[in-house]
């Protein structure tokens, strides 16, 4: 078998220590700091005032609107303060911070299982929508809304992406591992919830252990089964796993369901798994702390809001050479200012590099080696793409296609100029979508 | 021989007849106007005006679509000279006005929180958490509106700053559009107190982040005459319509408050005028 798609990169794996370490839970630290913005779409509405007593798993912030997800308190205790602070997507936004009174009391109808019969299509969406559950893999695309196709589209099966590709993280593969029926039990949901008749777990070649063991658990499903993919970066990004797996292609500025496909993360299935047949909104995920700069590399089950800060404590503290702080993997995830910073629904991992782990973008000029090109997954041309960037010739970069540029960073990976390809493709989207705005 | 010649001077005379006839038939009529008020105006296609260029912009006047200080780069004379040529009236235009960088903080007076090492550009590091300096309005100094200043006003000082130099400014607002911060305004070019602050963080945090921040301390308001500078959510700022004394800038505690003098700004225009 050749390879899944075109492009791609091979950084080394470096998912050794923390691939054997069973996930860990993590204590209540002293304070917990919660995004209000956590998914894609309109921002969720604050409902909660400083010194309000708040329950586990209660809505601390509504959704915004349809495309948007509520977020809910990850334990009891008193909102202290209301305020700016870090998140990891790279903005400062609105958050509450709140002081676990320690009783980490669930509050009414939530935690107990539904009893009686699996709910319907329709019950399934709206359970999954007010347990605030969204895309895990990083995107964080609110979870209801892919499970509410228009009518005319036909979505014949499901794709559970445990491919991990990312460099360092094995967050995925423990909960592959530990919670194999609860992932194939919110797969099952998701299927039922869009008529799917086949269910595919994806999973790299990388994670014999995992594929095994969800090879085993899916064996007694209908429809259900698991594939093993190349060892390649994006293996997981969902247009490339879609082309590896079945050879169809998602159109430019398409969804998955286009070409009949959904898509969703192993840590989303198992969200859902438990919020519809436990009751559990999304309060808390399986978080990676590693790096070389991390004493005691661990995979944590962590509350959402958990500062990065308590997070690496908990994990043995920081070594003293470590500079940099990563939210998600190293290729795709956003460097971090502040360990203030908290853990949000999209937050798979924690990389702190030491300063021999981290190569400094020089942004030197290009010598159009072209091996970005040979690199790049969506057959985009990020040479160009960065030139006419770096210019400010923003129209030509839209002709060049940089919208369907899926910032996975393969292009800088390559690059011998170490240019900052991804940040330039972002300047140029922003200016790109702010043109289509003004012009209307 | 002489029929080599009679030939070739048949040929000539036929191919120069084919031409005149040509040139008489196919005649464009073109405006004399409009490469002349081409010539008169600056000829940076800066855009400024809103058209592609100035020889588009040339043909709009000429046709009446555009008035003859539709250049805002070029300024009075310009216009002045762009109504000799249509044979129409000026009456001169309003105040000259000059870019201004509403930020007084470098890297010797204002933090930065973190180590940028992406794209050098304000636009891009204004991605990353808003960007680098610990004060979210202050200017970011990687030049971005310096770099599509047409007519290289701005100057980047060493610490970080953007400085526009008003004599060579010519009022084409690019920069103002170009900024991420949106803290490059247009002023009088006469006027010469200035609040160089954008902050509107309120008066402790905005000292910890720059020491020359407005810290909405209000001992300026009060100096200055009745309305002339006005408190919008903790920053002081400066009425342009109204006359502030040069002693207010004594009273701010931060020295956000600072003098320029216009004579550079009016003796630079003279030179710059005379100069192209």
């Amino acid at each position: 078998m050749g390879r899944g798609f075109f492009g791609g990169v091979h950084p080394p794996h470096r998912k050794g220590a923390t691939a054997a370490l069973p996930i860990e839970e993590m204590p209540l630290p002293r304070r917990l700091v919660v995004h209000f913005v956590q998914s894609l779409g309109a921002p969720a509405r604050p409902i909660v005032k400083k010194g309000d007593k708040v329950r586990k798993g209660q809505v601390i912030a509504e959704a915004g609107g349809f495309i948007s997800a509520p977020v809910h308190a990850p334990t009891s205790g008193t909102v202290d303060s209301l305020d700016l602070h870090p998140a990891p997507s790279g903005v400062d936004a609105p958050a509450a911070v709140i002081v676990p009174d320690g009783a980490d009391e669930w509050a009414e109808g939530c935690d107990k299982s539904g009893g009686g019969p699996e709910p319907d299509a329709a019950g399934i969406r709206e359970l999954v929508q007010a347990a605030g559950i969204v895309g895990m893999g990083g995107a964080t695309f609110p979870t209801h809304v892919k499970l509410s196709p228009p009518p005319d589209k036909n979505i014949d099966t499901l794709v559970i992406n445990g491919a991990e590709c990312e460099p360092y993280l094995t967050a995925d593969h423990r909960l592959m591992l530990e919670q194999a029926e609860g992932i194939l039990g919110g797969a099952a949901l998701f299927a039922t919830a869009i008529g799917a008749r086949r269910v595919i777990v994806a999973i790299e070649k990388n994670k014999p252990d995992a594929i095994e063991t969800m090879r085993n658990a899916a064996s007694g499903r209908e429809g259900f089964s698991v594939k093993a993919l190349d060892v390649i970066y994006p293996q997981g990004a969902e247009k490339q796993l879609i082309f590896a797996l079945t050879r169809r292609r998602v159109p430019a500025g398409g969804l998955p369901m286009d070409v009949g496909l959904l898509v969703q993360n192993v840590g989303t299935a198992f969200a859902a798994h438990e919020a519809v047949r436990l009751r559990r909104p999304l309060i808390r995920r399986v978080v990676t702390v590693t790096g070389g700069g991390v004493r005691e590399p661990k995979n944590v089950l962590a509350r959402i809001g958990t500062t990065f800060e308590d997070l690496i404590a908990f994990c043995g503290g920081s070594r003293d050479d470590t500079v940099k702080c990563i939210a998600g993997g190293p290729m795709m995830g956003v460097a971090q200012y502040s360990l203030g910073a908290a853990v949000t629904k999209g937050t798979s991992g924690i990389v702190l590099l030491r300063r021999d782990e981290v190569c400094q973008f020089a942004g030197d000029p290009c010598i159009r080696c072209a091996r970005c090109v040979r690199a790049c997954p969506m057959r985009l041309n990020p040479s160009a793409l960065s030139i006419f960037a770096e210019r400010m010739r923003f129209e030509d970069t839209e002709d060049y296609r940089v919208m369907d540029c899926i910032e996975c960073g393969c292009c800088a990976y390559v690059c011998p100029s170490r240019r900052p390809m991804v940040h330039h493709f972002r300047r140029a989207k922003a200016e790109v979508r702010a043109r289509k705005r003004r012009a209307g | 021989m002489l029929t080599a010649v009679a030939a070739l001077a048949a040929l000539a005379f036929l191919l120069a007849l084919g031409l005149a006839l040509a040139a008489r038939l196919f005649a464009v009529e073109s405006d004399p106007r409009v490469e002349a008020i081409e010539n008169a105006l600056p000829g940076a296609n800066c855009g400024a005006c809103g058209l592609p260029g100035c020889a588009e912009l040339a043909r709009r006047i000429a046709e009446g679509k555009a008035g003859v200080d539709a250049c805002p780069a070029g300024g009075e004379d310009a216009a002045r000279e762009v109504a000799r040529i249509m044979g129409l009236e000026f009456a001169g235009g309003g105040e000259r006005m000059v870019a201004l960088v509403l930020c007084n903080g470098s890297d010797q007076v204002a933090a930065r929180r973190f180590f940028y090492n992406g794209v050098y550009d304000c636009a891009s590091a204004a991605l990353v958490f808003g960007g680098d300096k610990a004060c979210t309005y202050g200017c970011l100094g990687f030049g971005t509106c310096a770099a599509v200043c047409p007519f290289g006003a701005i100057d980047m000082l060493p610490g970080g700053l953007a400085l526009v130099a008003p004599e060579r400014c010519t009022g084409c607002t690019k920069c103002v559009a170009a900024c991420p911060r949106g803290i490059i305004k247009m002023v009088p070019a006469r006027r010469t107190v200035h609040i160089l602050c954008s902050s509107h963080d309120k008066g402790a945090a905005a000292r910890r982040k720059c020491s020359v921040a407005c810290i909405a301390c209000q001992k300026c308001v009060k100096a200055a005459p009745e309305g002339a500078i006005t408190m919008d959510n903790f920053l002081a700022v400066i009425n342009y319509q109204a006359d502030v004394p040069e002693s207010v800038a004594g009273e701010c505690p931060t020295s956000a408050i600072v003098v320029r003098s216009a004579e550079a700004a009016a003796g630079g225009e003279a030179a710059a005028r005379g100069g192209d």
